[in-house]
């Protein structure tokens, strides 16, 4: 059996977020995770940032703090008058 | 903003009050998806023109979510729009990208060790805002593709029939993106040093 490449195994590791790999392919990973630390740390990197991911939206939407974006007050003004006009 | 809360009851569907009462939130949840002042803008105002022309607001539950269930569409439609005008090809973006892997396929920059403590990292404000600063920064495609899956979790079947892509390409730039936002967070926040091989 020949050794995946670093690059196949981290496009896999990207892959098994999307959907179930192979027995096959997941048997070449995990071979190949057991003898190759820098992309064991690699997989151990993204799923980190995958949940991460999942986050963001919550923390971003609830404006916790981080970049609390608003409308401007011409962009209020703006957006009640084209409701009112077509409100009629 | 309207003092008279206090004395009328709060008419759950009077169009006059949305602007005041979710304006903000929506915009918000519009700048965290496309990054775009003026597009974000546009699409909230959408997103109550829609909603008041449906004519449909008497009878709904929760007004919060049904404008964000609308103002979801508006995002995705503008997303497409913008594709279709300016599409570009994953090849293009291929060269931007910095290259990870030498021709045989093996790291040529390493990833680095990234410190034990990383998962306390998430409940600081700094870090979200150098992880937006990544995200930012990935092209333009490959951030569409990682935000609608990986955060809003469409399904890989849904996401190819929406945007008109192939499931192979598909994954080629979820995977780009997933490693371009690795790395520049690796640059930006994690490290530090990389050991470059």
């Amino acid at each position: 059996m020949k050794m995946m490449s670093c690059k196949e195994v981290s496009r896999l590791v990207s892959e098994s977020l999307d959907r179930k790999l192979s027995i096959w392919q997941r048997m070449q990973v995990m071979v190949h995770l057991m003898m190759c630390g820098m992309c064991a740390r690699f997989r151990k990197q993204t799923l980190f940032l995958h949940a991460a991911a999942k986050r963001y939206f919550g923390i971003m939407d609830e404006g916790a703090g981080v970049l609390n974006d608003q409308l401007t007050t011409e962009a209020h003004e703006r957006i009640k008058q084209s409701l009112k006009l077509n409100g009629q | 903003m309207s003092e008279d809360q206090n004395d009328i009851p709060i008419q759950l569907t009077d169009p006059a009050a949305w602007v005041d009462r979710h304006g903000d939130l929506l915009f918000r949840y519009a700048m965290t998806r496309l990054s775009d002042r003026h597009v974000a803008e546009d699409l909230v105002q959408e997103t109550f023109m829609a909603a008041l022309k449906s004519g449909q607001f008497s009878g709904q539950a929760d007004e919060r979510t049904w404008f964000v269930g609308i103002l979801k569409h508006k995002i995705i439609d503008h997303y497409r729009r913008r594709d279709r005008e300016r599409p570009m090809s994953t090849i293009q973006q291929e060269k931007k990208q910095e290259d990870l892997f030498d021709e045989k396929g093996w790291w040529c920059v390493q990833p680095a060790k990234w410190p034990i403590d990383a998962s306390n990292t998430l409940e600081t404000a700094e870090f979200w805002e150098a992880f937006r600063h990544c995200l930012d920064g990935l092209p333009q495609r490959m951030r569409m593709v990682f935000l609608l899956r990986e955060m809003e979790e469409h399904s890989t079947e849904h996401l190819c029939e929406t945007l008109k892509i192939s499931a192979g390409n598909l994954g080629v730039l979820l995977y780009r993106a997933r490693v371009g936002l690795r790395r520049c967070l690796e640059i930006n926040w994690f490290c530090t040093e990389t050991e470059e091989v």
